[in-house]
């Protein structure tokens, strides 16, 4: 049964100092979460953006960056509806989806929703699937 | 459980036999035996026809890994049990998992890269985030009740009323 967090608004998080998550250690050790940091600043110019990497709460090997999540607050957003929304952030990763990202997950919102609403709903529990998947072996393979 | 009748369906589709997904015990289909006609490329499963195909046949269709009585991706499950949730029960789910080319042939029909994939009447809709947003701002009723569904939570909500 799906959490009732899920189905819930999610809680509102504290909303960080800055503008963009912090950088964590030597960027060349996350080699994948830098480059998808680096294309959706150049490319949307946003007021907030987080990376986070959620490989850890599937079923791949530990320090894999393959799951991710993106939330981001744009004014390249604003009047374009979900689903356009989502393509644009598709379109700009498309490396990285074709390459080692096996599944991103996205929060898209204009500045005026993200001062509205910063909550963001957390991504479900893996179920095993990527032990199931014979796509992984190819998205850990191009991770080196 | 593993196996799924996804492959099975989606072929017998192709061969023009109606199909309904149904609560029969999944057996072990003849997964990725090629049997089917055509077996990926031009006119295969993961054709750009036979996937237009699958997605017109029923009003509400998914793809996504598993099946609804034992999704294996925490994803694909979310959007189980919200369209359970809406009380959606008649749709159409296909385990891509079983069946590489229809996993390629969707990505490239809703030029999407990722699993689930959820459509209404033929139309993409989106993923797992998506839906969970418009069954979160109430857009999911509204999409249902175009195709002729009335949401359950609009009953739930009523009998809140009466209380």
């Amino acid at each position: 049964m799906l959490p009732a967090r899920l189905l819930r608004q999610a809680l509102p998080r504290p909303a960080p100092s800055f503008g963009y998550s912090t950088a964590g250690p030597a960027m060349e050790e996350k080699p994948v979460e830098s480059s998808i940091r680096a294309k959706l600043l150049q490319a949307l110019q946003p007021v907030h953006l987080e990376v986070l990497n959620e490989s850890s709460m599937h079923a791949v090997p530990r320090g894999a960056e393959t799951h991710f999540k993106v939330v981001i607050a744009s004014q390249r957003f604003a009047g374009l509806p979900l689903l356009q929304r989502h393509r644009l952030v598709n379109e700009i990763l498309q490396a990285e989806l074709a390459g080692p990202v096996h599944a991103l997950s996205i929060q898209a919102k204009t500045p005026q929703q993200w001062e509205e609403n910063r909550s963001v709903s957390q991504s479900p529990g893996c179920l095993g699937g990527s032990k199931h998947d014979p796509h992984m072996a190819t998205k850990l393979g191009s991770q080196g | 459980m593993s196996g799924s009748l996804c492959w099975l369906r989606a072929a017998s589709l192709l061969r023009g036999a109606p199909l309904r997904w149904g609560a029969r015990p999944l057996s072990h289909a003849a997964a990725g035996d090629g049997s089917a006609p055509g077996g990926g490329g031009e006119g295969g499963r993961g054709s750009r026809e036979s996937v237009e195909r699958l997605v017109r046949a029923h009003p509400v269709v998914v793809f996504m890994k598993g099946n609804p009585a034992q999704p294996l991706c925490g994803f694909s499950n979310a959007v189980v049990q919200i369209l359970r949730l809406h009380g959606v029960q008649d749709y159409q789910a296909y385990d891509v998992l079983q069946d590489p080319d229809l996993r390629q042939g969707i990505k490239n029909y809703s030029n999407w890269p990722t699993i689930p994939q959820v459509y209404l009447n033929g139309e993409f809709l989106g993923g797992c985030d998506i839906l969970l947003q418009m069954h979160q701002n109430g857009d999911l009723v509204e999409e249902l009740k175009k195709l002729g569904i009335r949401s359950a939570l609009l009953d739930a909500e009523k009998d809140q009323d009466k209380k």
